[in-house]
């Protein structure tokens, strides 16, 4: 068993199964308890058949391409969540996320299926579910512990997905962009290190390049909200000395984007 | 066949979307420095540093952009 591995694939797993549970819980409380679990069961069956199929087509495939082509979708991937986190941690502070989408429940039948509802958690659950088979594949495949990497993303579908039945309002509470920025800069590192390593480079340290990678990314990205935190405050400062109108306001923690 | 279509153009917008995001110039950085990176192997050169100096610098910049961008939203309501 790979440890790190598992850790990789359950942390990164985590933050899919998050939105997931968020997706499922907020169509099924706005909408349909019945068509929101309808829809995810649908989705997860979708699931494994696709996990069944490409499980065996990605078995024989030469392991340097592999990782080249995972390493590359990792890191962009990571990059997004890191950009994403830092602006989103730097507007809102390490606070909660929460990712339920917007639902109006005002024409749910009661008496029919709603199929609306079914369709959006099984779009949730099958596009969340879908990113979490690459990230499986990607660190099972690429790091040869393909076992690993399924028990960390089970683990981290049966911790997340319990605790979202038991007390969904806990969901809520899970602080998803601090979560989002750090995963970011892990899949980041294991994006950089597996794409070079899939040229056939040699990393200093081999997989203690890891760790190293890994500091370095959390660092710059801590510096680059500290920067981000700074710029806002002093623009914000700037508009507010020059006597911008009442209503308006240059801090984008007002806005109310997401 | 409209359904087809818009299968096939939702998973191609998926992976669009998932590779490339809400800034191309970051999966396009990463795949000139993965270029040059190949390059500088063959031609003998120590190359495993071009790549995370790239993610550095093109972090910086894609976060400064949007870091201006969502300011200006905040000025403008």
């Amino acid at each position: 068993m790979n440890l790190a591995v598992l850790l990789a694939a359950f942390f990164a797993t985590a933050i899919e199964v998050i939105e997931m549970v968020a997706i499922v819980v907020g169509v099924g409380v706005a909408r349909s308890w019945r068509a929101s679990l309808a829809g995810a069961s649908a989705g997860l069956i979708v699931l494994v058949a696709l996990v069944t199929v490409l499980g065996i087509a990605v078995r024989d495939v030469p392991l340097s391409p592999v990782r080249l082509v995972v390493g590359a979708l990792l890191l962009v991937f990571g990059l997004q969540w890191l950009r994403k986190g830092v602006l989103r941690v730097a507007r809102d502070g390490w606070g909660v996320g929460h990712n339920a989408p917007d639902l109006d429940s005002s024409d749910v039948d009661q008496h029919r299926f709603d199929w609306t509802g079914f369709v959006l958690s099984f779009k949730g659950v099958s596009l969340e579910g879908l990113e979490v088979m690459v990230i499986v594949v990607a660190f099972g495949t690429a790091a040869g512990a393909v076992s690993s990497a399924v028990v960390g993303a089970v683990t981290a579908i049966i911790v997340l997905g319990a605790v979202g039945a038991l007390t969904y309002r806990l969901v809520a509470r899970i602080p998803r962009r601090a979560l989002q920025l750090f995963v970011g800069a892990l899949l980041t590192t294991f994006g950089t290190y597996w794409a070079v390593e899939g040229l056939g480079v040699a990393w200093p340290g081999e997989e203690a390049a890891l760790v190293a990678l890994g500091a370095l990314y959390v660092l710059a990205a801590l510096a680059l909200l500290s920067w981000v935190r700074h710029g806002w405050q002093e623009t914000t400062q700037v508009a507010g000395h020059r006597g911008s109108s009442p209503g308006s306001s240059s801090d984008p923690s007002a806005s109310g984007r997401h | 066949m409209n359904a087809v279509v818009h299968g096939v153009r939702a998973f191609i917008m998926f992976w669009v979307d998932f590779i490339i995001g809400d800034d191309w110039t970051v999966a396009a950085t990463v795949a000139l420095a993965l270029l040059g990176t190949w390059g500088l192997t063959r031609a003998g050169v120590t190359a495993w540093w071009l790549l995370p100096l790239c993610v550095l610098a093109i972090t910086a910049i894609s976060v400064r952009r949007a870091a201006k961008r969502e300011l200006r939203h905040g000025q403008t309501g």
